[in-house]
């Protein structure tokens, strides 16, 4: 179901844990929807000197967590910036399609960090709080069914056309 | 070392004479059990000792068992034939919140069909009332559908006395007994249902085939429909070295029950006791005395049980989890939310099924490895530490 690489990332993840007196902290989700991904950052003149994750959440979210602060390290906050989802799934060799929100946390976390670390260099925050990004479910008139394709309601619990559960969390 | 296999609910290894039975079945028999040939006899031979069997292990007839592709077909035929029979009579149908998901997703069929469909409340450990499944019925009713056992925690329902409702009430009553038959007793006399969904592979036997029990007189449409097989309940060719394994892990059962059930309770005290024992903050779910033998569902806080999975998988110790990212739809267990669990936890469920090739050694690995791969996902895990210093 994953490939060698999320595996290898799930199994040995990279840079877990927190850092003390971190510089910019990102949360993103919560336990509720399932997955909840904390970034830690220690910044330097400018580039991400070192980062550290804490994730609540299945393998292709932890594997994701990992692999975010790998692609991240030692990049200036500006490139940083620049890392997607996409990307993250993508340096993963892909995700299965049903868990590729999972990947949608990470570079939400490492963003919502970054944005943590400005805001206190420009005493918007202070400092031991961090960016907090809940993801509520977004309002859609509209979603396509990600098994058939086949276009359904915003809210729609299942697919019309196939019968297939849709999923609304992030 | 060998891995150990905890997921019995999900399939089982098959018996050894199980095994035997269909080897012997492949290499004799070919034949179509409808031909009036000796091959074709040979194979409708096979077929009535495996109905015989099969019926035994409930206390059925013979010819109240009809041959099925497994529990799920079981269901849909139950629900849909009986709606289907009774569409001029009325189209209410009862259920409870937390049946599985081939009995919730034939009802939402049938919503879609106009079909009405009340679905009860459980309490804190799955149980229905049954006063509020006498209250549920009107005079459109024509099926109460409500399982044996839980397939996710475990419960027993009060079957017996909400068959007696439905009896008295004059409606038709399906019970899923999929994650109980074979491994407790049931006497379909005794708990007087009009219709029981059994599957082999709970019990030793191949995946791909069960039985649905059709007490005689019940109105029931057919769901695949074409010849007359089944005693026309059920067209198509029989799929009969399925059916055979089907019947052999039946008669196996019936006969090693006692000992099967002392090694799961056994095995499952010894189980729950260990980890209750080695692992603070975890949560036993599903009716302390009325449960299935040799189910442990088990929620583990601050921590996603898809990770715990896969960590256990590594270390060869296999088990299932009910947390919304392992479950394809992504939600989270409607059955754990239905018994009133918060999400959070419900993510952390594990699933431990027993079989009866398990042995108190494979117990004391997993009591052995699991402390330590809780701890791994607990140390990574953001809501852990807060949680636990305050």
């Amino acid at each position: 179901m994953y490939s060698p690489t999320v595996l290898d990332h799930f199994k040995n993840p990279r840079n877990v844990g927190e850092i003390a007196e971190a510089d910019g902290v990102g949360e993103v989700g919560n336990p509720v929807c399932g997955d909840m991904i904390n970034v830690y950052l220690k910044v330097k003149d400018d580039v991400i000197e070192d980062i550290k994750f804490k994730t609540f959440g299945c393998g292709a979210a932890i594997a994701v967590s990992s692999m975010l602060t790998e692609l991240a390290k030692g990049k200036t906050l500006d490139e940083a910036m620049k890392i997607t989802n996409k990307d993250v799934a993508e340096a993963l060799e892909g995700l299965p399609k049903n868990k590729l929100h999972c990947s949608n946390l990470g570079a939400d976390a490492l963003h919502a960090a970054i944005k943590n670390y400005r805001d206190r260099q420009a005493q918007k925050a202070v400092p031991g709080e961090a960016e907090k990004v809940p993801h509520i479910p977004e309002k859609v008139d509209a979603c396509y069914c990600p098994y058939c394709d086949m276009e359904n309601k915003g809210q729609a619990e299942f697919c019309v056309s196939c019968g297939a559960d849709l999923p609304h969390e992030h | 070392m060998d891995a150990v296999y905890f997921d019995n609910y999900a399939a089982t290894p098959l018996h050894p004479r199980v095994k035997e039975a269909m080897h012997r079945i492949v290499d004799e028999v070919f034949g179509n059990p409808s031909s009036d040939h000796r091959f074709g006899q040979a194979a409708a031979e096979a077929l009535d000792t495996a109905r015989k069997q099969t019926a035994n292990l409930i206390n059925a007839e013979p010819e109240e068992i009809v041959f099925t592709s497994g529990g799920t077909e079981s269901v849909n035929h139950a629900i849909k034939g009986v709606a289907f029979s009774q569409r001029e009579k009325g189209r209410h149908i009862i259920t409870t919140n937390i049946e599985h998901k081939s009995v919730l997703n034939c009802l939402r069929t049938l919503r879609l069909l106009d079909y009405h469909i009340t679905s009860l409340d459980v309490d804190e450990y799955g149980l229905v009332d049954p006063a509020a499944v006498e209250k549920a019925i009107t005079d459109q009713t024509v099926l109460i559908t409500i399982q044996l056992a839980n397939n996710e925690i475990g419960t027993l329902q009060p079957i017996a006395d909400i068959a007696k409702i439905a009896r008295h009430k004059k409606v038709v009553f399906h019970t899923d007994a999929v994650a109980a038959a074979g491994i407790i007793p049931i006497d379909v006399k005794a708990l007087d249902v009009d219709l029981l969904s059994l599957a082999a592979n709970q019990f030793n036997g191949p995946n791909g085939v069960g039985a649905l029990y059709v007490k005689r007189g019940t109105p029931i449409w057919p769901l695949l429909e074409g010849g007359v097989q089944e005693n026309r309940k059920r067209a198509g060719t029989e799929n009969v070295v399925g059916i055979v394994g089907l019947g052999v892990a039946a008669e196996m059962a019936w006969l090693e029950s006692h000992e099967r059930l002392e090694k799961f309770r056994t095995l499952r005290r010894k189980l729950i006791d260990g980890l209750n024992a080695r692992i603070p903050h975890l949560k036993f779910n599903g009716h302390p005395t009325q449960v299935l033998p040799h189910l442990v569902s088990v929620s583990v806080e601050f921590i996603e049980g898809e990770g715990l999975m896969l960590l256990l998988d590594e270390e060869g110790i296999c088990v299932a989890t009910r947390s919304a990212c392992a479950s394809g739809s992504l939600r989270a267990s409607h059955v754990l939310i239905g018994t009133g669990m918060d999400f959070a936890l419900a993510q952390g469920t594990l699933l431990i099924t027993l079989g009866r090739d398990n042995t108190e050694a494979e117990v004391d690995r997993l009591l052995e490895v699991m402390p330590r791969v809780v701890q791994t996902l607990r140390d990574m895990s953001p809501i852990y530490q807060k949680n636990v210093a305050a």
